[in-house]
């Protein structure tokens, strides 16, 4: 753990709000008093603040304060959970006796964990929201906007946003020192739509990490959003009806991993593998994907939107490997799941905030390159689907069906991109539509940090990323029957 | 009573807050606070397996310069952190620019009379009552049939909130509302293949929820009716949107007469006022000050007064979905519609679910959708399905890994009938809905 960051944390929490570290381990003791196995405090201050151009102006800007305690008992399988707004002394004290009825029936089995050791630091404890003036921000969204505006004639609207966080985090668990973090977080989006001869397209890019704002103006990031959104929203102007049914799909680089983070990755959350519930659940060691598909989910990349130096139960991140050579290797757990199946955790316990409860969730998910060069898999193609881009998914982790919307796809005929098409849902199953992977390209990419995903109701920050994939046949649902 | 006291406690905060603006060089301000308590359990495999107890709060305050606009929100309620945010929002507006058409309502256009909504029922639930609801509604689903074979649980939550609102013209309202639920989600398993489903029951009284055995019984035979599903070959073919999945269709079509994607000009639905968008007998109107349901409010979220509005009639589009704000970028006047709308009802005919299918004859019935797959700027459509396929007006065999798609105009301008089986769970009322041609792509 880097201290810096835990004093940062500490010093963001602690000192507004008087409470002392005496205290904490004072709760954590009347915690422990009841018959329950595990259990944590968490600690949260959130600084959030949000820029919106729009009709080339400033329309509005918002700033956000969000802070607060979530206690949690743990007792075999059971979960007693209860938070307030206010971190103090009297309500976390009362939020330990709501807690501790779920433990009724438990046996108190204090664990302890190994200490805290040395724990990379995968960002800087900065503060995104102080890293530019507001007369920058302001300054900056128009001059992306002027920009932006000039590319095309064709542009009718643009709105940009910009988004920063900074997030303290304590965490308090049994037998161990507070784990501390210091996340910043920036985002940023543009979106344009375009009219000509009476028909209107969308189109949208975005970036993010967990950097300052000075992130979208290096390399001229902000502007290159500009430029991609206008670029897919003029292609979509000429797209033609998408083909209906079953063919070969070539996936781009990048974004479309969102295909990983669906069909396979929720599949392989501990959670639904320890109850039973998904397709995968006891598949480990079958093969579930082409010999050519090796995927991991990976919290340890340095500044990734989806990465943490250490998760929200105060576990180091690590990479996991969950499909090796197309043999599933292992799932994603928190402390809940890991202890119920006789596993460590993967450091994948995330919540939304103090007033949710951890699950196992994805970090950054992608699939290691392969050897094929891009160009040769669009060329052994006779006729198919490319699909470049897409918005957003869904999964049923039960069926194993999935779903993913492209919104930038064009035809491939004897081996070449022709047209451009409208946007279309694909589905597929989880557990087969790896298999019919029979190409991976040499050009793995991660997505340029836009990915947010959702599991009963709450929301954390994730990355995808793929190489250029063949996958020879795939539901596409356009309207051509 | 103890919520009365607590929403004149709370009017005072906001009274008070929307003086600070003031005193920091703002010319106008408006400022929202809410409350929110509740008790949620879940129940799996027979024994309880989370306790959560809810307790939030939050104050959202706007300020204005003349038409500069900033906004701050915070969860402590102190004074102090009432002061700072405040500050927070006065400063982000100092570097908004001058938008003449930001601003608070028209003061004629506020709410003047907010009647008692009949909103508030809450439920004195014991975490130990609440464990045994869960479990004996869990216990009717897996009793129901052999093939149910684990179980998601079931949940039983109960909520109760209070908002406040007012802003410096001198409108200033609280009230106080409930929110309880039952839901389950039970998994089936039939040759190796698992499938899921679920069912829910929400109300504002805890009288009028589904019985826990009724969610159980339904959810058990919603997921065993799944079972042995397969694919479809692509094809044309009559779609009939179940209750449950219709206000996905009116959904869409409500956020593209919402002023915010008209002014912006992401809406396939531009310049259609007084236009025919629906078939003859698509009637769509609002009753906001329906006693005790869930889409209830007498003003939207800037204080104006919510009207039974006709919003189509004879398939006609009468009226927009208008802020005060986007109100004034289209040259119109607000229609209360900030935050949404409020127990919106589609006008239906005479056919239940059944006689509906007869009506189709041979197609899809649709009851469950997957992902977005809806592009608002130009109506196209394409989304996940799963449902079953019908034949002679009778259910044939349950089909999944499908997609439908089509494009929104087209599919509005081809409704066929919209059953009289309406779906009371939501803000938006509506029964099934048959379209009469639709592509839908499979294996």
């Amino acid at each position: 753990m880097s201290n810096s960051a835990l004093q940062l944390a500490k010093q963001a929490i602690l000192v507004p709000t008087g409470l002392q570290e005496s205290s904490i381990h004072r709760v954590m003791d009347q915690l422990f008093n009841g018959a329950v196995d595990s259990g944590d405090i968490y600690f949260q201050s959130s600084h959030y603040e949000s820029w919106v151009l729009e009709d080339g102006i400033i329309k509005e800007g918002s700033h956000n304060i969000e802070q607060g305690a979530g206690v949690r008992a743990l007792s075999g399988e059971k979960t007693g959970f209860a938070y307030s707004d206010k971190i103090d002394l009297s309500e976390l004290l009362s939020a330990v006796k709501n807690v501790q009825a779920i433990a009724r029936q438990g046996q108190t089995a204090k664990v302890a964990l190994p200490a805290h050791t040395h724990v990379p630091q995968l960002y800087a404890p900065i503060n995104p929201l102080s890293s530019l003036s507001d007369q920058q921000k302001v300054d900056f969204l128009r001059k992306i906007d002027s920009e932006t505006r000039k590319l095309d004639a064709r542009i009718e609207q643009v709105i940009i946003s910009l988004v920063g966080v900074q997030d303290h985090i304590l965490i308090a668990n049994p037998g161990d020192s507070l784990a501390g973090d210091v996340r910043p977080l920036v985002r940023m989006n543009v979106s344009v739509i375009v009219e000509d001869k009476g028909r209107r397209e969308q189109g949208s890019m975005g970036g993010g990490a967990r950097e300052d704002y000075h992130y979208f103006l290096e390399q001229d990031r902000a502007l290159g959003y500009g430029q991609e959104a206008v670029r897919q929203a003029l292609i979509n102007l000429d797209a033609v009806p998408a083909p209906a049914g079953s063919m070969t799909v070539v996936l781009g680089s990048g974004w479309p991993g969102i295909l990983l983070h669906e069909a396979i990755g929720h599949g392989l959350e501990g959670d639904f593998n320890r109850k039973g519930t998904s397709a995968f659940s006891g598949r480990v060691g079958e093969r579930v994907a082409s010999a050519l598909c090796t995927v991991v989910d990976d919290g340890t990349l340095q500044g990734r939107r989806g990465s943490l130096s250490i998760d929200d139960e105060g576990t180091t991140t690590q990479c996991t490997t969950l499909i090796e050579n197309g043999v599933l290797k292992g799932y994603m757990q928190d402390k809940l799941n890991a202890r119920l199946m006789g596993v460590q955790s993967t450091g994948n316990g995330r919540r939304e905030s103090y007033a949710h409860t951890p699950m196992p969730r994805m970090t950054n998910t992608y699939m290691l390159p392969g050897e094929s060069d891009p160009e040769e898999i669009l060329q052994s193609v006779k006729n198919g689907l490319y699909a470049k881009n897409f918005s957003g998914g869904q999964v049923d982790i039960t069926s194993g069906k999935f779903v993913f919307s492209a919104s930038e796809a064009y035809l491939i005929e004897n081996g070449k991109i022709t047209r451009p098409v409208k946007g279309a849902t694909l589905i597929g199953n989880g557990p087969e539509v790896l298999t019919r992977v029979s190409m991976v390209g040499n050009d793995l990419a991660l997505d340029s940090g836009v990915g947010t995903c959702g599991k009963e109701g709450q929301s954390v920050p994730v990355g995808v990323g793929q190489p250029t994939l063949k996958i020879d046949a795939l539901t596409v649902g356009g309207t051509n029957v | 009573m103890q919520t009365q006291e607590e929403i004149s406690h709370l009017e005072t905060t906001i009274h008070d807050l929307l003086l600070e603006p003031k005193n920091q060089g703002a010319s106008a301000a408006d400022a929202g606070l809410s409350i929110d308590t509740g008790l949620s359990v879940n129940a799996r495999l027979g024994d309880v397996e989370t306790i959560e107890h809810h307790c939030s709060q939050g104050l959202g305050v706007t300020v204005y310069f003349a038409q500069k606009k900033g906004s701050a929100s915070s969860t402590d309620l102190s004074p102090q952190s009432i002061k700072e945010t405040v500050t927070a929002a006065c400063s982000i507006a100092r570097y908004a620019s001058e938008d003449p058409y930001a601003g608070l309502p028209e003061p004629e256009m506020l709410a003047t009379e907010c009647k008692d909504l009949d909103l508030s029922h809450p439920w004195e639930l014991a975490a130990k009552d609440a464990i045994d609801l869960a479990i004996s509604c869990e216990e009717s689903a897996r009793q129901y049939h052999t093939d149910i074979s684990n179980s998601e649980g079931a949940s039983v939550d109960t909520y109760q909130g209070i908002r406040v609102f007012g802003n410096s013209l001198g409108f200033l309202h609280g009230y106080a509302s409930t929110r309880h639920s039952i839901s389950c989600s039970v998994l089936g398993e039939r040759d190796g293949n698992m499938e899921r489903d679920y069912w829910y029951s929400v109300a504002r009284k805890h009288q009028d929820l589904e019985s826990a055995e009724r969610v159980g019984i339904k959810a058990a035979q919603r997921t065993i009716q799944r079972l042995g599903a397969r694919s479809l070959s692509s094809r044309k073919s009559p779609v009939l949107y179940s209750a449950e999945v219709a206000n996905g269709l009116i959904s869409s079509f409500l956020s593209a007469i919402s002023g915010g994607s008209l002014y912006r000009k992401s809406s396939f639905l531009l310049d259609t006022l007084g236009t025919k968008i629906f078939p003859d007998f698509i009637h769509l109107y609002e009753q906001p000050h329906l006693p005790g349901a869930l889409g209830s409010a007498s003003y939207d979220a800037e204080g104006v007064s919510t009207q039974a509005n006709k919003i189509v009639t004879d398939g006609i589009l009468n009226s927009y979905l208008l802020s005060t704000y986007s109100a004034r970028k289209l040259g119109m006047q607000t229609t209360g519609h900030a935050g949404g709308v409020h127990n919106l009802c589609i006008g239906t005919g005479d056919k239940n679910l059944g006689q509906l299918l007869k009506k189709m004859g041979t197609g899809l019935l649709v009851t469950e959708l997957m992902g977005q797959g809806v592009n608002p700027v130009t109506g196209d459509y394409s989304r996940g399905a799963s449902g079953f396929w019908v034949a002679q007006g009778e259910i044939q065999y349950p089909v999944q890994e499908i997609t439908i798609a089509g494009n929104l105009k087209d599919m509005y301008q081809h409704i066929l009938a919209v059953g009289n089986d309406i779906d009371y769970r939501g803000n938006i009322r509506t029964g099934s809905i048959l379209i009469e041609e639709m592509a839908i792509a499979g294996e």
